[in-house]
């Protein structure tokens, strides 16, 4: 076994906790006046009622949202709980990967026995702008980048210049997700996408039309960890973490060291050295979609191709449902529902096809699954891996 | 180290970028260029820096063309000066779709506007 390259996770026990609940929120377009704590909040209950815990057991939470800038604070006082041990790390999208290796920690050294990861969006009904204000940066904001869009843009440019990668290829990982979308009956997009359809939709930041972007909607998510003994006793079946990886590259899309290649290189690495794993292991992938170029980059980085052969990769139909990896079964955050930071529901359904619970989009026989999540602007990587109890 | 009670490393720049100079920062220690100018150097924390003037050529690292509705597209790039740092710019004088990656290009100081202070932003080389 390769040595865990991430000291700070040479403590974490593969498959020492498991997530026992999961569950979403309303998603698509709430109702006027609701609060991103409404959202947050059902999606709590539902995760609880999912494994047949209750509020009262909730002693670790990790909340992390745009619009709520002091989640766990926020989060206790409108539950009325008093929870034993809080996170509130926030790094964009893959938040609540870290969480996840948190709550492991936190859960591994008895420092909470039910953690409860929650996140909760509007941003389709107030707007992107208002939902994610973001900061002025003198060395960024004079040339009116439109972030994120254009920080996604700039790299998908420099691949293709680099690798020959086009803008059909791109194409391509929308029109699978929406290929997998049509199976999820709660996936926001239910009319088929071609190639064309991509090419031809309103340019937005070049070589991205919106159809390259990832959807704007509100909704959340929810997930319950304990400790694998206790895991054994609930409700549903175990779906055990068996390997993390977390990697910071940069904050600021100018600061990012090679546009071609993501930290999720490094988190990969990190993921498969805990899980004992290696990529062709994988029988699922669930690929932070916030744009068509970023599962392409991951499929590289996590080791499915090799770097430069994502666009040959993905337009060969390898990930479109029969092809020989599925990846973004759910249809994605370009299909099936993005509200603002897409974590939690990228590792929902890994859980859920580990579960077998996915209906007609199920993965046969599906008992390891990756979660890949993307945080800023390619900048905070994180990478779980999780198995049923076959693979313990 | 630059006490912070008198200038900060952002209005050095601006000092500089007010003589027309695009101004970026070097750690002595190693001898590595760094941009955006900051307080201590990345990596190393040393405060053994020194300003340098850019000689304000470089390469075009990739780029984008945002469509903002109702506007004209916009350019942005990223750059790469012939010092060894990076930056966000944009590329004018030409059209923005024709900013392509590996063009040659040449600062020049935009004014800036009530909102906004001066900033850097390039031009082909020979275009």
């Amino acid at each position: 076994m390769a040595a865990v390259t991430n000291l700070a996770l040479d403590g974490l026990k593969r498959g020492s906790v498991a997530v026992v609940g999961a569950a979403e929120s309303d998603l698509g377009q709430v109702a006027p006046n609701t609060h991103p704590m409404d959202i947050m909040a059902q999606a709590s209950m539902r995760a609880l009622d999912d494994c047949g815990l209750t509020l009262k057991d909730v002693d670790g939470l990790f909340i992390a949202a745009t619009q709520v800038r002091m989640g766990p604070m926020a989060f206790a006082e409108y539950m009325r709980i008093k929870p034993r041990y809080f996170d509130g790390t926030i790094i964009g999208g893959s938040s609540f990967m870290t969480h996840v290796t948190h709550a492991h920690a936190a859960l591994q050294l008895g420092l909470c026995d039910v953690a409860l990861i929650a996140y909760g969006s509007t941003q389709r009904s107030v707007s992107r702008a208002a939902a994610s204000p973001r900061e002025f940066n003198y060395w960024e904001s004079p040339y009116r980048p439109f972030l994120p869009s254009s920080a996604y843009a700039m790299a998908a440019a420099r691949h293709m210049h680099q690798y020959g990668t086009t803008r059909e290829q791109l194409a391509a990982v929308a029109v699978a997700a929406r290929k997998w979308a049509l199976m999820n009956p709660k996936a926001w997009e239910k009319e088929p996408l071609t190639i064309e359809q991509v090419l031809n939709a309103r340019m937005v930041s070049y070589p991205f039309t919106v159809r390259d972007c990832c959807l704007v909607l509100d909704g959340g998510g929810a997930i319950v960890m304990t400790r694998a003994d206790r895991a054994k006793a609930l409700k549903k079946k175990p779906v055990y973490v068996l390997g993390e990886g977390e990697s910071l590259s940069h904050a600021n899309i100018s600061s990012m060291p090679d546009f071609t290649v993501t930290a999720a290189a490094d988190s990969g690495k990190q993921a498969y050295a805990m899980a004992r794993m290696k990529p062709s292991d994988m029988q699922m992938l669930s690929l932070y979609d916030a744009f068509t170029i970023t599962p392409l980059l991951f499929l590289e980085d996590l080791g499915f191709c090799k770097k430069g052969e994502g666009g040959p990769f993905v337009a060969s139909g390898a990930i479109e449902p029969g092809g020989k990896l599925p990846v973004n079964t759910s249809g994605g955050g370009l299909s099936y529902c993005h509200p603002g930071m897409y974590g939690l529901l990228v590792m929902i359904e890994a859980i859920r096809q580990v579960r077998g619970e996915c209906g007609q989009r199920q993965v046969n026989g599906c008992n390891v699954a990756l979660a890949q999540g993307n945080g800023g602007v390619l900048s905070s990587e994180c990478t779980v891996i999780f198995g049923s109890d076959a693979t313990l | 180290m630059l006490s912070l009670m008198e200038k900060s490393p952002m209005g050095v720049f601006l000092e500089h970028l007010a003589k027309g100079e695009l101004a970026y920062q070097i750690c002595l220690d190693d001898n590595k260029a760094f941009y955006y100018p900051r307080s201590v150097a990345p990596g190393s924390g040393s405060s053994n820096i020194e300003w340098r003037v850019s000689k304000g050529l470089g390469t075009v690292y990739t780029t984008t063309v945002v469509h903002y509705k109702g506007e004209p597209p916009l350019n942005v790039a990223m750059i790469d000066l012939d010092e060894s740092f990076r930056m966000m710019s944009r590329v004018e004088d030409i059209d923005p779709m024709q900013v392509k990656i590996g063009m040659r290009v040449k600062f020049r100081v935009h004014a800036g506007d009530a909102k906004m202070p001066p900033y850097p932003v390039f031009t082909p080389v020979g275009g």
